[in-house]
């Protein structure tokens, strides 16, 4: 059987990435670290936003890790699945919104 | 969902040894994990001494009316295990004589000993600081000879400390049985009506939640929050204080993480989440955990893995707090348990 691409044992070595570039690793974890830090929003609402979003980026490291860091916070799945259609929602919304550019484009072009 | 014990289905993972065997050499695809010994040897934390005894922690019997998916008791209908009167009378000798504040009773239901309501009396007589009775809330509604439980513990000033894993009914039945969350939500505004876990109450009524799967427990304020605002909004319930506990990884919880394949995992979490901070105030430190059979462990999972006490005194009848005193904390990788995060124990977070 063929070695899938992508190893989910990986993302534990994810620290391991400052050992080839020590200081633009610390600063990099350093502003992650601050961003999950509860502010004007909670941190359970900052994970359902990084859940989403690792789906529109389609992260497999980051949808395993904040599906388990939004578990932890007692998020349910009916929410989880809310806030993937959110993201959803936007990836095909600005899709969808570029259609205007194309009619500009065939307006144009062809009257 | 589970229907039986490991014990009673003749799983190998009832046995003991199996699951310290599991522990300590592990079941890895890559890497190895460092020994928790090797981890609290880096603090110079090793041995780990018991401290002052503060609270005596005493496992009345391994019946239960429930079959949870995660107990690490892997207590069920049909575990006979239970303490006599005899033990107990020995257990209240100790109360008496010994320098605990706290005394904290567990199960299984503790409640379904048939002399747990003279225990509860008797020792009530001692005049110890904090009577804790660990009920699993559907116990209260389970039978009509348990009906009148929250008055009971009224009159005798019990400290009810209740197992709800979510304030959803999904999450809480699938962890615990189909109607659980039904039975808990009336057994808890049941308890709320003789004036339990009211703000202004003496009658203190804490909740404990503990993950419904492979992951670790969140903040414990954040939850404590989000379930009282959920309880309250949806049916009027109150309660003190949330305890977030880390599931072990021992007997039926070590059984899912190795069926649904998420014992690697799970391990690596605990071992990555290790917070050396936590180890100063693990419940090991100032407890002492009695069996039904009146054998002293450690803590309750050094009970369930038949880990005695590293201490001449090993039985209820040989208790000697001086003996007892200073003795090494007997170790082992579940113990990654306890350290990860903020730490946890049976009073919730530690660090």
């Amino acid at each position: 059987m063929s070695k899938p691409y992508y190893d989910s044992a990986d993302l534990r070595k994810f620290g391991n990435i400052t050992e080839w570039s020590e200081e633009l690793g610390n600063k990099f974890f350093d502003y992650y670290g601050k961003v999950f830090e509860e502010g004007a929003l909670t941190a359970r609402e900052k994970s359902l936003i990084a859940l989403a979003v690792s789906h529109t980026e389609q992260c497999p490291y980051c949808i395993d890790a904040y599906t388990k860091d939004t578990l932890q916070r007692g998020v349910t799945k009916e929410e989880m699945m809310e806030a993937i259609h959110v993201g959803a929602a936007i990836k095909s919304g600005a899709t969808l919104v570029h259609g205007v550019q194309m009619m500009n484009k065939v307006n144009k072009l062809d009257g | 969902m589970a229907t039986k014990s490991l014990q009673k289905s003749g799983s190998d993972l009832a046995n003991s040894n199996r699951q310290i065997e599991i522990l300590s050499n592990g079941i890895f695809k890559s890497g190895e994990l460092p020994t928790f010994k090797a981890k609290i040897s880096e603090t110079n934390q090793f041995p780990l001494k018991a401290k002052k005894l503060e609270i005596l922690q005493i496992n009345v019997g391994y019946m239960c009316n429930q079959v949870c998916d995660h107990c690490h008791v892997d207590a069920g209908p049909d575990r006979k295990e239970i303490m006599t009167r005899d033990t107990m009378k020995q257990c209240l000798e100790v109360i008496k004589n010994s320098g605990a504040h706290t005394l904290d009773l567990t199960g299984g239901a503790p409640e379904m000993n048939p002399d747990f309501r003279w225990f509860v009396e008797e020792a009530a007589k001692v005049g110890i600081k904090d009577f804790i009775v660990r009920s699993n809330l559907t116990i209260i509604r389970a039978n009509k000879k348990y009906y009148d439980l929250p008055e009971f513990f009224k009159k005798h000033n019990v400290h009810v400390v209740s197992s709800m894993p979510h304030w959803t009914r999904g999450k809480t039945d699938k962890q615990r049985g189909d109607g659980v969350f039904d039975k808990s939500i009336k057994a808890l505004q049941e308890l709320n009506a003789v004036g339990y876990g009211m703000p202004d109450s003496n009658l203190k009524l804490d909740l404990v939640y503990n993950p419904s799967g492979a992951f670790l427990p969140g903040d414990q304020m954040s939850m404590e929050k989000d379930f009282k605002k959920a309880l309250l909004e949806d049916f009027g319930i109150q309660f003190h204080n949330l305890f977030a506990i880390t599931n072990l990884p021992i007997a039926r919880f070590l059984d899912y993480l190795i069926a649904s394949e998420n014992y690697e995992d799970y391990m690596y979490q605990l071992v990555e989440a290790y917070n050396p901070s936590a180890v100063a105030n693990v419940m090991c430190t100032n407890t002492l955990s009695i069996s039904w059979n009146g054998y002293l462990y450690d803590c309750d999972f050094n009970q369930m893995l038949e880990l005695p006490v590293n201490s001449k005194a090993k039985h209820i009848s040989e208790f000697n707090e001086e003996l007892l005193e200073g003795r090494n904390i007997v170790i082992s990788q579940h113990c990654y348990g306890c350290t990860a995060g903020a730490g946890s124990s049976c009073q919730g977070v530690v660090a």
